[in-house]
């Protein structure tokens, strides 16, 4: 029996009520562990408030050589940012 | 043991006698409880700082990373917690001896600390059967104490509540799943406990000074906690598929032993030897 | 450095490179970050897991010499400090052992290799810790090496290892003032404190220097980590910032840097001094160090004693998750 503990992804939510971030990865027999390795490992310095774990082989990655396809497109897209509008100095903040 | 002057713990009587002319910040405290409560804060202190140096001695050792990094946690909350008690103590006691005094300048004698938390780590398995029944013990005892008549030693105990609420979850959960796990990681855990079940009685044993501290509403009966804690160690045994070593022989209750009074096994020495050595070497020096 | 004598994979020329090959230095050059899935030379793969691996080993394998004090700390703030701060190195393991597992080896793996002695650790773990000015040393000048090293690996080409590199420094920026806020304390002690202290610098000085390995400014190797970007600077870089940044400190402390050559150089902005003794470090790094059996068995020791442990939780698991499942099928 391969007695491996498999990898898990950590996902972290800060003190500010952003979203949960990945900050890393640890081994753990199972889910409850895997929160528990995660508090102990990854909130030393009061990181967080909310952890999210899962299996890192049950992830599913967007393909690196689609990375084209995927999101070149939105390059020229350039009316999606503010940026993109001049607006008159005298019209103020927008 | 170096031999270098010790500073032992005075008798409880001839504290409460003093008691009034110390620190004026336990000026509050009636003079006859003064002893006492310095003895009870010892008891408390001298169990997270004992168990926390064991724990700690894990350090770089352990079976897996996740677990060096886990127990170096509960040692730091435990070294964390003593020099709270300790402080206490100190301050109480009104003759000018911080936590560290205490803790680097007593021998063993003076050390209050139960037998249970003193003993060797043993394999892994020792170790968090040991955590375990202590935690068990420990977080009946803080939950009480945040109770307690004396405001400093609630806000103590509502601090290390929360940190020992954990480490209960954690040495439960484990011996749970070591108990519940291999042929070997079950056996391992049942010579753990068939070897620390003696040692658990000594902390719900009440004595005077528990009695005098629960009359005046500032510390639990040990023996009041003993329902809850027998009922989470018989809840977490079962679900270990462990066998309860039912009534056995309990060490440092009958006769003139046991680590609340001072009578420590023969292991609190080399611990000491060790946690003392650069203090009693070099006594005047400041690190 | 805590990746000492790493050999490149395939050092090859510009004219040698496949198009394939090309286009990933150029993505390099450019500053892009190489992400774990993505295309890339055999040769990268292999060089990067063995520096991280060694880097990783480095700090598990450096929790011992500390370790070592932390049931001796002289005050309870001390020895949470220390603590704390070991307890940081295996987090420091963790991170590294991850990051080299997204390149497709398990730490499982790499401890084995470890363990075997197919795969190094820094040479600066293999001195003993003698006192506990030892320990101050150690956050001093180790960590003060170990930080100098890691700062531009932030920068380093591969994702993960940079990111671990940004989590390790952010964590480690107390570990060298800890360390100099001991030595501080033991100079101004009594005078016992002060013969610690230098007593710990003399023979910290020169492991500290080797660190940094030797000259590797005419080596393939690091030609090739450095196109790669998974090493930043030269070990005689390195090695000269660290002595022009650590002398004044020493000065400060009123301790003696144990070089009888050290002089200012006014002519190249920095100090002259004297090399290390490279047999020593070759002989260090062939396992014949102070403590490398130590070192080694204390590491063999707590994977095979922990064996049980991992084992009967792995059993659990499966256990328990069979249980699950079988209560779900009851339940539909």
């Amino acid at each position: 029996m391969s007695s491996e503990w498999p990898l898990w992804e950590v996902f972290i939510r800060g003190q500010h009520g952003l979203n949960h971030r990945h900050v890393g990865s640890l081994h753990a027999p199972d889910a409850e562990m895997a929160i528990r390795n995660a508090r102990d490992v990854y909130t030393r310095r009061n990181e967080g408030v909310s952890i999210w774990v899962v299996k890192s082989n049950e992830i599913t990655a967007s393909s690196p050589s689609e990375k084209g396809p995927l999101f070149d497109p939105s390059n020229s897209k350039v009316y999606r940012h503010p940026t993109f509008y001049d607006i008159p100095e005298e019209v103020g903040h927008m | 043991m170096p031999s270098l002057p010790d500073v032992m713990t005075p008798d409880v009587e001839r504290l409460a006698a003093q008691a009034p002319r110390g620190a004026p910040t336990a000026s509050h405290i009636d003079p006859h409880l003064a002893g006492p409560l310095v003895e009870f804060l010892m008891r408390t202190g001298d169990n997270a700082l004992i168990l926390g140096h064991r724990v700690s001695q894990w350090c770089g050792h352990s079976p897996a990373l996740e677990e060096d990094i886990a127990l170096a946690n509960q040692a730091l909350d435990l070294v964390g917690q003593c020099q709270l008690w300790l402080g206490l103590a100190g301050e109480v006691e009104g003759r000018g001896r911080s936590a560290d005094h205490l803790a680097y300048r007593r021998d063993a004698a003076a050390f209050r600390n139960v037998l249970l938390v003193e003993l060797p780590n043993g394999d892994f398995g020792q170790t968090l059967m040991r955590q375990f029944l202590f935690d068990a013990f420990h977080i009946e005892l803080l939950r009480a104490l945040t109770r307690s008549a004396d405001p400093r030693v609630a806000e103590i105990a509502a601090k290390a509540q929360k940190e020992v609420a954990y480490h209960l979850e954690r040495s439960a959960d484990l011996v749970i799943r070591l108990g519940d796990g291999t042929d070997e990681s079950r056996a391992r855990m049942q010579a753990a406990l068939t070897y620390l079940f003696p040692y658990t009685g000594e902390m719900m044993h009440d004595d005077a000074v528990d009695r005098a501290l629960a009359d005046a509403g500032i510390a639990p009966l040990p023996s009041s906690l003993r329902a809850d804690w027998d009922r989470t160690v018989r809840e977490v045994l079962a679900e270990a598929t462990l066998t309860h070593p039912g009534q056995t022989y309990q060490h440092g209750i009958a006769g003139q032993g046991g680590g609340k009074r001072g009578v420590h096994t023969e292991h609190l020495g080399f611990i000491l030897a060790e946690m003392q050595f650069l203090q009693r070497a070099y006594p005047d020096a400041t690190w | 450095m805590y990746a000492q004598l790493v050999k490149s994979e395939g050092a090859k020329s510009r004219e040698e490179m496949t198009p394939e090959e090309i286009a990933f230095q150029e993505r390099i050059d450019r500053g892009e970050k190489i992400e774990p899935k993505e295309w890339m030379p055999e040769g990268y793969r292999k060089t990067l897991i063995r520096q991280i691996g060694q880097h990783a080993h480095s700090e598990i394998v450096g929790q011992l010499p500390e370790g070592n004090w932390i049931t001796r700390a002289p005050t309870l703030e001390r020895k949470q400090i220390l603590l704390a701060k070991v307890q940081d190195e295996a987090g420091h393991g963790l991170y590294l052992y991850s990051a080299a597992e997204t390149l497709g080896v398990s730490r499982d793996e790499l401890l084995a290799a470890l363990h075997s002695g197919k795969m190094k650790y820094s040479s600066i773990f293999n001195y003993p810790t003698l006192n506990w000015a030892d320990i101050g040393a150690v956050g001093w000048l180790v960590d003060g090496a170990a930080i100098m090293n890691q700062v531009p690996l932030q920068r380093t080409s591969f994702g993960p290892y940079s990111r671990a590199m940004i989590r390790i420094c952010k964590e480690e920026s107390f570990h060298q003032r800890q360390g100099y806020d001991i030595m501080m304390k033991m100079c101004a002690g009594t005078p016992e404190q002060k013969a610690m202290a230098q007593d710990a610098l003399n023979r910290f000085w020169y492991p500290a220097l080797m660190m940094f390995g030797p000259s590797d400014k005419d080596s393939v190797h690091s030609a090739q980590s450095m196109a790669w970007k998974i090493k930043i600077n030269t070990n005689d870089e390195l090695r000269q910032k660290f002595v022009d940044q650590t002398v004044p400190q020493a000065r400060y402390l009123g301790l003696t840097v144990p070089d009888e050559n050290l002089t200012w150089n006014e002519d190249k902005g920095g100090h002259d001094f004297s090399e290390p003794d490279w047999s020593e470090f070759f002989e260090v790094i062939a396992g014949n160090g102070p403590c490398n059996a130590e070192r080694l068995n204390a590491r063999v020791k707590a994977w095979d004693d922990g064996a049980w442990f991992r084992e009967g939780l792995m059993a659990h698991a499966g256990k328990a998750e069979a249980r699950r499942r079988a209560a779900q099928v009851a339940a539909e």
